[in-house]
């Protein structure tokens, strides 16, 4: 991958590079995730799901991505 | 639902409702811990639950193919009751509470702050705070708690929709250490009080309902059972049984003998 065309970006509490100017939704593409499957956290502030599209993963950004699992 | 069991229990009770919604079932579990999906699904639908408990947790990246848990699990058969299991302070509890309503299945929450990793002991304190907080912004709180009476009793004022006493520690099966503290619990709140881990198997759950308490809340007695299928059978007969003894009223007990049989028309 081009390194002028990725940014850092904590995703899950990892460093990983991502594509420059994706968005929320264009982000959940690339990682094969359905938007209705998960709950997106950036920089602590829940998103709304019908913003996924109008929001741009910017360096640095911490992002959570977290689902419903097994538990008591 | 088309169950002998439960259609017996709704002739002769009422339904459980909480926060505004009613459930025949009195027996809440839980989703974790079972061998397989396949197992989990088949021993809910055996014990007849209809509210089922789910953990909030990181998507697992690199293994982005395995789906969450709804894959397994028809959010319309079931409602969901997201928890807040593995927070230790207020603020996380809160935190994980706001994402699992993000979800947008419904405003419930299964609040739990742990205050100790050995017992998993409540840390009441912090649990009391995020319960304000949490119904201040408009979730139905089911608090996970001691089973301290003065705690309950705030949790109730802090608006949480249940109030769940634990009868003994999560995961233990020691069953109900302290029936008499339960049932000051239930007779002073107003609010549904659902006991909420320490169960371990059906005789357990049968004296928990006994105490007159509106249901339980179970997970590993069923997932670490053998048979967890077999086991949630007998669960579901067991919760409908304590029930039903409640409301039907036990004789009292002595602690001498009283023949059953006439003492009279004895032959010579």
């Amino acid at each position: 991958m081009n390194e002028a065309g990725t940014i850092r970006v904590q995703l899950n509490g990892k460093e990983r590079e991502v594509s420059r100017g994706l968005t929320v939704r264009a982000l959940l593409e690339e990682l094969e995730l359905q938007p209705g499957a998960v709950v997106v956290e950036l920089n602590r502030e829940i998103l709304e799901r019908d913003s996924y599209g109008g929001v741009d993963v910017s360096e640095g950004d911490a992002i959570e991505l977290v689902h419903f699992v097994g538990g008591g | 639902m088309s169950n002998a069991t439960l259609e017996e229990a709704r002739a002769l009770d009422g339904p459980l409702v909480i926060g505004g919604v009613e459930f025949t079932s009195r027996l809440i579990v839980g989703t974790g811990k079972y061998a397989t999906n396949r197992v989990m699904v088949d021993a809910i639908r055996a014990s007849g639950a209809e509210m089922v408990t789910v953990a909030v947790r990181r998507v697992d990246l690199d293994r982005s193919r395995e789906e969450g848990i709804l894959h397994h699990l028809d959010p319309d058969e079931f409602f969901l009751l997201a928890n807040t299991a593995g927070c230790y302070t207020a603020e996380d509890a809160v935190r994980y509470a706001r994402l699992a309503r993000a979800a947008g299945f419904n405003d419930f929450v299964k609040l739990e702050v742990i205050g100790d990793e050995r017992t998993l002991l409540p840390d009441v304190h912090a649990t009391l705070e995020a319960a304000r907080t949490l119904s201040d912004e408009g979730f139905k709180v089911m608090a996970y708690t001691n089973d301290d009476l003065i705690t309950a009793l705030r949790l109730e004022d802090a608006g949480c929709v249940a109030v769940m006493p634990l009868a003994s520690p999560i995961g233990s099966g020691l069953g109900v250490v302290n029936p008499y503290f339960i049932r000051e619990i239930k007779r002073r709140l107003e609010v549904p009080v659902i006991v909420d881990a320490g169960v371990g198997t059906a005789s357990d759950a049968c004296i928990t309902m006994e105490q007159g308490v509106d249901g339980v809340l179970m997970n590993t007695a069923l997932a670490a059972a053998d048979d967890p299928i077999r086991m949630s059978h007998a669960m579901k007969h067991a919760i409908v049984a304590g029930r039903l003894a409640f409301l039907a009223g036990r004789m009292p007990s002595r602690e001498i003998a009283v023949p059953s049989s006439p003492t009279t028309g004895m032959l010579d």
